[in-house]
Parts: C-alpha cells; sequence; structure tokens
C-alpha cells in the first residue's frame, strides 16, 4: 500500500475544499465576479506557502524522502498553448463552476451528475490528444 | 466541536492545507496537478489505441489516482459526518443579489445551497442549459486543462509557486476566459429553463 499515503493527502485536499466551499458553483463565480476575497485567499495562501516550500526544495534545503535534490522541471516557453488552452479553461471554469479536483470530491457525495461531468472532461481531454497535433502550441 | 466543525471553514485553511499537499508531494518526488488524472484515465481507458497522447506507461501515475481516490472519499465523508444539513454557500449578498438581478436565480442570503439547482439531479442534463452547463462546460475544462497544460492546481498553484512564467500566462487566461463566461455568456445560459 505504498499509494496510501496519496490517499490520505487527497483526503486531506478534499475535506478542506469542501468545507471552505471551494467546491461549490456560487463561489467560482462570485470569485469571477470579484465580490469577495475568499477564493483569492485560498490561492493566494496556496501560492504564497508555495513560494516558500518550493524554495526550500529547489534550493537544496530539503531534500525528498529518499534523500535526494528535488529537482523540478521549467515549463516549456512556448506561449500559444498557455494563452488559448487557458481562455478555454477559463470559460469551463466560469460556465461549469468546477475545476478538475473539485469533481472528484463531488463524485464522493454519490451525485451521478458529477460523473456525467467527468465523462465530459474524459471526452474534452481525448478531443485534446486527437486534435493536439493539429492546433497551435 | 462539530457545530464549529460544519460552519465555512476560513479560506486560510484550505489555502494551508493546498501547501501541504504541494510540499508532501515534492517531499514524494511528485508534482501537483489534479487535471493530469484525467489523462491517465483516458490512457486506463485504452486512449492510446487512438492517439499517442495517452500511449504513455499511465501505471506509473497510480499515486495521482490514488490522490483522486483520497478526493472522492473526502467527498463521501465530510457529506455523510461533517457538513450540515441542509449545506449553505456562505456567499456574499453582493452575489445573491447580481445572481438574482441578472441570472435567472431566486436565492436568499444565507439559504444559498452549495449545488445550483442544475447539479443537483442528474435529469438536469437533459435540458438546454443542463446539458450546456455539464457537457459543454467539462469539455471545455478537459481540453482546455490539458492544451494550456494544467489546471488551477498545476498551474495556478505549483506553477506560480514555481515563479514559471508560462503559468501566469496561463492562469491570465483562466481569467480571460471565466470573465468573458461569466459576464457575457452566462447569463444567456443561466436564463434559459
Amino acid at each position: 500500500m505504498k499509494n496510501l499515503k496519496f490517499i490520505i493527502i487527497g483526503f486531506l485536499f478534499g475535506i478542506t475544499m469542501y468545507m471552505t466551499e471551494a467546491l461549490s458553483w456560487f463561489r467560482i463565480f462570485e470569485m469571477f465576479k470579484f465580490q469577495a476575497f475568499h477564493m483569492y485567499g485560498i490561492i493566494g495562501t496556496g501560492v504564497v506557502l508555495g513560494l516558500i516550500i518550493t524554495w526550500l526544495f529547489k534550493s537544496g534545503k530539503i531534500k525528498d524522502m529518499d534523500g535526494n535534490q528535488v529537482k523540478i522541471n521549467d515549463k516549456a516557453k512556448t506561449w500559444p498553448r498557455y494563452i488559448i488552452g487557458g481562455i478555454i479553461f477559463g470559460l469551463g471554469w466560469g460556465l461549469s463552476g468546477l475545476c478538475p479536483g473539485m469533481v472528484f470530491i463531488l463524485i464522493g457525495t454519490g451525485n451521478i451528475v458529477f460523473v456525467i461531468f467527468l465523462v465530459a472532461l474524459l471526452i474534452g481531454t481525448f478531443l485534446y490528444g486527437a486534435l493536439r497535433t493539429k492546433i497551435p502550441h | 466541536m462539530m457545530e464549529i466543525l460544519s460552519q465555512t471553514w476560513p479560506w486560510y485553511v484550505s489555502g494551508i492545507a493546498v501547501s501541504m499537499v504541494l510540499f508532501f508531494l515534492l517531499w514524494t518526488g511528485k508534482e501537483f496537478g489534479t487535471s493530469a488524472n484525467l489523462r491517465v484515465l483516458v490512457a486506463a481507458l485504452g486512449g492510446g489505441k487512438y492517439s499517442d497522447f495517452f500511449d504513455f506507461p499511465w501505471k506509473t501515475q497510480m499515486w495521482n489516482l490514488a490522490f483522486a481516490l483520497g478526493a472522492v472519499i473526502a467527498g463521501y465523508v465530510t457529506m455523510q459526518f461533517i457538513a450540515p444539513d441542509p449545506h449553505f454557500a456562505n456567499i456574499s449578498q453582493a452575489t445573491v443579489d447580481t445572481l438574482n438581478a441578472d441570472y435567472g436565480f431566486n436565492l436568499t442570503h444565507g439559504e444559498v445551497p452549495m449545488l445550483p439547482e442544475f447539479y443537483q439531479s442528474w435529469k438536469s442534463v437533459l435540458t438546454l442549459k443542463g446539458f450546456i452547463i455539464i457537457v459543454i462546460g467539462g469539455i471545455l475544462v478537459g481540453f482546455g486543462a490539458r492544451y494550456a497544460g494544467g489546471c488551477t492546481s498545476g498551474m495556478a498553484i505549483s506553477g506560480l509557486a514555481n515563479l514559471q512564467l508560462p503559468s501566469l500566462v496561463a492562469v491570465i487566461g483562466f481569467f480571460i476566459g471565466g470573465l468573458v463566461m461569466v459576464n457575457y455568456i452566462l447569463p444567456y445560459v443561466t436564463n434559459l429553463p
């Protein structure tokens, strides 16, 4: 069960996202209307603490669990995919109010509508794989 | 204790939890990226037969599926044992007013359900409104996440925390898309019967 620790960390992620309402369509709408600090607080705290954590690993002050230096690959600097792909993701995020992580949590509530949503996510992912060589990156 | 736990948790709890997830995944030699699971699932379902994008050793990504499984379990446990019933989303009065005035909602501040009615039953996918939000929305999110190379966790959190300019560009894209949708397209969708 070497994957048990990942189940536990996914559980921690899920429970906090649920109880801070980050999986609510209404919270994403509120974020895109700039009508509350809430979602910016969640993402902002994650980024600020993440900056420190990432720096601690990259500078070698913390090693990984096997004692090795952590290497994080830089993202390729080819711009169309980030701007076009980002806009398409944002259109979907604003419409559905759900990002992929939230869908897994919501499936756990037993509501079949989110299984249908997951299938739609998989269709979108498949379409990208099929069209990948024909669209600009 | 349960009474405190069942109220809306403050935003910094999730912010701290997200950074703990990031720490743990870096410490175990992984990268935080939830939508990468979608590629793993398509590969596991045999997508490699149709596109080499899905022809990769997906079984090495079982850890990420385990993460997703943990999130699914969290959804069940939270609903059953922690969240109040009914569970209200504690959104602002301004948001309630905007939704009621321009988006065809009829909400009462303090009694906004966690899920809008189009997410309360699978049958809403049979309506035009539900189909657009669930099916078109899901396809856009799935397509866009892979096209951009990540979603909120991989780009907005891990990428920005690693000072990646491409991640900043993608997050700006997320907001361009989200703002266009919410302000110029969504009213036509949510006002559908």
